[in-house]
């Protein structure tokens, strides 16, 4: 077992993990923060996106132990309380959530870029999350809700 | 306060998805709990000679063990297919069918000891091929089914002379198509965490979309009563029907819950949510169809086969509706079709949205593009010659009432700019026009009986609020926000003050579940019933106390409202609606109407209502490549009434993607019987990148009989998208493809037999 010591969402968190888990498992299973998600465990849904150290990342693909001493944010680590974030707000009141299981990897994918890109283009934001896969909705919400985000952080 | 049908609300639940609040089946936990893992066949189909699990019963906390032989009553989801078992009990019938299954203290032991698990098997020529499967040599897949061959179910219906008609027609088309096999792809894998309970009844919780069959296929297989029994539906990853039958993995957890005493969890990895499959059956489909010069239709027959795969699951009803649901959207008096299909050694298909009508659709709007080409007739206007009235019945007695087609195609005609653009688009651009027809809600129960489809509860109690209780699973589609929507529009109040509390078969009256796009038009009607009747209880309570007439009062705006100016708020409303009696419930419900011929296969297809649509689509086809981009979908759907035009375009929107991707991207690709692209980098479901500008438009014919009007939108929209691709295809290159999915090396095939054509 190692020894993981973490900042998870501002607060320093550790366990003992196995050699082989994952990032998402030890969110998951050891920090009872089940709102990162578990797609298909090949990185390639991107519902386990988080960020580590700032830098979008796929928990699913992540060694626990690589994170040692890091910091991660998960979408449990995105509103302030009850306040959303507004990206959150926009995909709320854009209908941009059915099922709901892509949605904490979309905003944790396009958090990041939304800070990198404060103007996007339609098509910078559909290169930003297509490598978030989601079944229900054909996209165009969650398109649009992250250029309304958008407008709204960067007026 | 505006009125609440009409206006876009975004879903109750959205907050708790967008928060990572909402929990799901397997962000379940409890202290104790067992994981579950599977030994599951590597063998197509082979005789179990012997298991033998006393190693992984050796190894230090594993806690049980089970085989078929544990379990080893049928179950299905239909009354006529009770042809599974929980485990694979002497013969294995496909690559990843469960033969034996561990509960251990970590997934690792459990995953550990399956595979220490030892079966001998005598391996057997398997079945692959559904042409093979017709065969009277064929190897036997089920012992017990009827016949000598592998067929499964054989569904026919003949009106007049379709083959006559279409031989002597002015013009016909006759054409066959081939349809790969797709599946469901929700981004939630199959979770199940079940709990036996000190009082001896058993807790599922789980990842379905029909409570009230697994409820019912635990309570046969397990043999416990079935008011033991509690189905609890979390939050729900997307279904799209591939979450609508009892499956094995859940009766497992249930038995080793009750074998163990401890909490059982369940979490599918992807390779498993493909292994289970329940998709879109493979079909083999000929089509003919004619029309005289004016592109009156005067025939349609079809010959369709489709392969189920190793189980039954909704297959009879999907065997039906591949034919009978080419009654519509046009009048056609000579119409017959036959429809088989065939047991084979694969993972089995089942219903995937738009149910057994979305292959044959294609088939069929692709002909009359082809038939209108033949007679130089524009292909809307052929369409709009041929659409069946609103008020009628179809040749195989369908009751159509409300029918908004017409609407649908002039909308998105005039909005593509059809008329002027169609045919004159450079060389690689072009559209193409497809329409559809829906079921709103299955008419006949699945198992008959005398009780509603759907119970919807009102309960009011001195805080004021109205909790509505439905069975009705809200798998994403937003049922949950159409309930409270209903119940506020009734009653004049604000959302705030309705709750839901759904599906959870101990709390909450039976719904059939969420499929054949029912919820909204029988829960919707039973939830509208419920809430008329609290109102009116409390309307009688006002007027008494009051002595203002209660057929004057009028409930808006969180009041009741005399006719001279009176206001009684919500809350003294309560308190006098509930003097001496305290909490009441009122209770609403649906029955479908009696519909239907009195001949063989008539209740196939029987709905209340139907939905229709017409679409446009535009492609850009990369002719050195073969690559097909679609461009823009304009989509144009009769839903009756938009009870919430978020949700609906939602689930406009979803069906054009989930369209596209079996047109052009997706497809299961099988060696031996054994899935070779079960994973989403194998399996292409459309990004973002790929998804085209969609521009949808709700059409509101006010339905009659659907709450507030309203019919269905969730399977319906996804019928017309595919042809409507094809056809584009058609307009800019000239070919015509009738395989599905239509990638870049069969366009490119098409587009160089051609050349080579043209010589």
């Amino acid at each position: 077992m190692i020894h993981l010591r973490l900042t998870v969402n501002g607060f320093p968190r550790e366990c003992l993990a196995e050699p082989h888990e994952t990032l998402l498992d030890v969110l998951r299973d050891r920090f009872g923060l089940v709102g990162t998600k578990k797609g298909c465990e090949q990185g390639s849904c991107g519902a386990c996106t988080v960020h580590l150290d700032g830098v979008p990342v796929l928990s699913c693909l992540t060694p626990a132990a690589r994170c040692q001493g890091q910091s991660v944010r998960t979408i449990e680590g995105v509103a302030e309380g009850e306040k959303l974030h507004p990206l959150q707000r926009q995909l709320v009141e854009k209908g941009a959530i059915q099922c709901g299981y892509c949605t904490p990897g979309m905003v944790m994918a396009a958090l990041p870029f939304l800070d990198s890109h404060p103007h996007p283009s339609e098509g910078e934001i559909r290169e930003a999350l297509s490598g978030n896969l989601c079944r229900c909705t054909g996209y165009a919400r969650i398109v649009e809700a992250v250029k309304a985000a958008a407008e709204e952080m960067h007026p | 306060m505006s009125p609440v049908i009409g206006t876009p609300t975004p879903s109750l639940d959205a907050v708790a998805k967008v928060t990572g609040r909402a929990m799901y089946a397997g962000d379940h936990n409890l202290p104790g709990q067992l994981h579950l893992r599977f030994l599951r066949s590597p063998h197509a189909f082979a005789r179990i000679v012997g298991i033998d699990a006393s190693a992984a019963l050796a190894l230090p906390g594993v806690c049980a063990v089970a085989t078929g032989r544990d379990l080893p009553i049928p179950f299905g989801v239909l009354p006529v297919s009770q042809d599974e078992t929980a485990m694979a009990v002497e013969v294995v019938r496909y690559v990843g069918e469960i033969v034996a299954a561990v509960a251990a203290e970590t997934e690792a032991l459990a995953q550990a000891a399956a595979e220490l698990i030892r079966v001998d098997y005598e391996l057997l020529d398997p079945c692959l091929d559904p042409r093979a499967s017709l065969e009277i040599r064929a190897p036997k897949i089920h012992l017990r089914s009827k016949g000598e061959t592998n067929l499964h179910k054989e569904a026919k219906l003949r009106f007049g002379d379709p083959e006559g008609k279409v031989a002597r027609a002015y013009a016909f088309v006759s054409e066959r198509f081939q349809f790969d096999a797709v599946t469901h792809a929700f981004t939630e894998p199959h979770a199940t965490l079940a709990v036996w309970n000190g009082d001896d009844t058993l807790t599922v919780t789980t990842a379905t979309q029909v409570p009230h069959y697994l409820h019912r296929a635990l309570a046969k297989v397990l043999e416990l009563d079935l008011h033991r029994i509690q189905v609890k539906k979390p939050a729900l990853g997307g279904g799209f029907g591939g979450k609508s039958d009892p499956f094995p993995h859940e009766v497992i957890a249930a038995h080793l819950a009750r074998l163990t005493r401890r909490p059982v969890k369940c979490v599918f990895s992807r390779e498993e949510v493909f292994l289970s499959h329940h998709g879109r059956h493979p079909t083999e489909l000929a089509l003919s169809v004619g029309c005289d010069a004016e592109g009156r239709l005067e025939g349609l027959h079809a010959d369709i086969l489709i392969d189920g795969g190793a189980y039954g699951s909704f297959g009879v009803v999907t065997t039906y509706y591949n034919g009978v649901l080419l009654q519509g959207p046009y009048r056609i008096d000579d119409f017959g079709f036959r429809s088989r299909r065939v047991y084979t050694n694969k993972p089995q298909c089942g219903a995937m949205r738009g149910h057994g009508a979305v292959n044959p659709r294609f088939a069929m709007e692709v002909s009359l593009d082809q038939l209108a080409e033949r007679i130089g007739l524009d292909p809307c206007d052929l369409r709009e010659r041929n659409f069946l009235p609103e008020n009628t019945l179809t040749v195989g007695q369908l009751r159509i009432t409300s029918n908004g087609v017409r609407d649908c195609l002039r909308t998105v005609r005039e909005r593509s700019g059809w008329d002027r653009r169609r045919g004159h688009l450079p060389f690689g651009r072009g559209l193409g026009v497809a329409c559809g027809f829906f079921i709103s809600g299955s008419a006949l129960p699945i198992i008959w009986n005398r009780y509603p489809q759907t119970v919807v509860q009102a309960k009011l109690d001195f805080d004021g609020r109205v909790l509505i209780l439905s069975g009705a699973s809200d798998i994403g589609q937003g049922s949950d926000t159409m309930l409270a929507m209903v119940a506020a529009e009734v009653l004049g109040l604000p959302l705030s003050r309705i709750q839901v509390e759904a599906a959870d078969t101990r709390l909450t009256p039976v719904d059939l579940g969420s499929y054949s796009s029912r919820v909204t038009f029988m829960a919707g009607n039973a939830c509208k019933q419920a809430a008329e009747k609290l109102r009116d209880r409390v309307a009688a309570a006002v007027a008494k106390e009051k002595g203002i007439p209660a057929e004057s009062l009028a409930f808006r705006e969180g009041a009741l409202h005399g006719a001279s100016g009176q206001v009684v708020t919500w809350d003294e409303a309560v308190e006098m609606a509930m003097a001496g009696c305290g909490a009441f419930t009122e209770s609403g419900c649906y029955i479908s109407p009696k519909l239907g011929g009195d001949f063989k296969g008539a209740g196939a297809g029987l709905s209340p209502s139907y939905s229709f649509g017409a679409f446009i689509s535009e492609v850009e086809v990369d002719p050195a490549s073969g690559k097909v981009r679609v461009v823009k979908v304009w989509g144009a759907h009769d839903c009756g009434r938009a009870l919430n035009p978020l949700a609906v375009r939602g689930q406009i929107e979803g069906s054009i993607h989930m369209g596209l991707g079996q047109a052009l991207s997706e497809r299961m690709v099988f060696d031996e019987g054994r899935i070779l692209n079960p994973d989403f980098c194998g399996y292409q479901i459309p990004t973002a990148l790929d998804t085209p500008e969609m521009d949808v438009a709700l059409i509101e014919s006010g339905d009659a009989e659907g709450p507030f009007g309203a019919k269905e939108a969730g399977e319906g929209p996804i019928h017309p998208v595919l042809p409507s691709i094809a056809n584009a295809i058609h307009d800019a290159v000239g070919v015509r493809l009738r395989y599905l999915p239509m990638t870049p090396d069969k366009v490119l095939a098409a587009m160089r037999e051609q050349e080579v054509g043209r010589g």
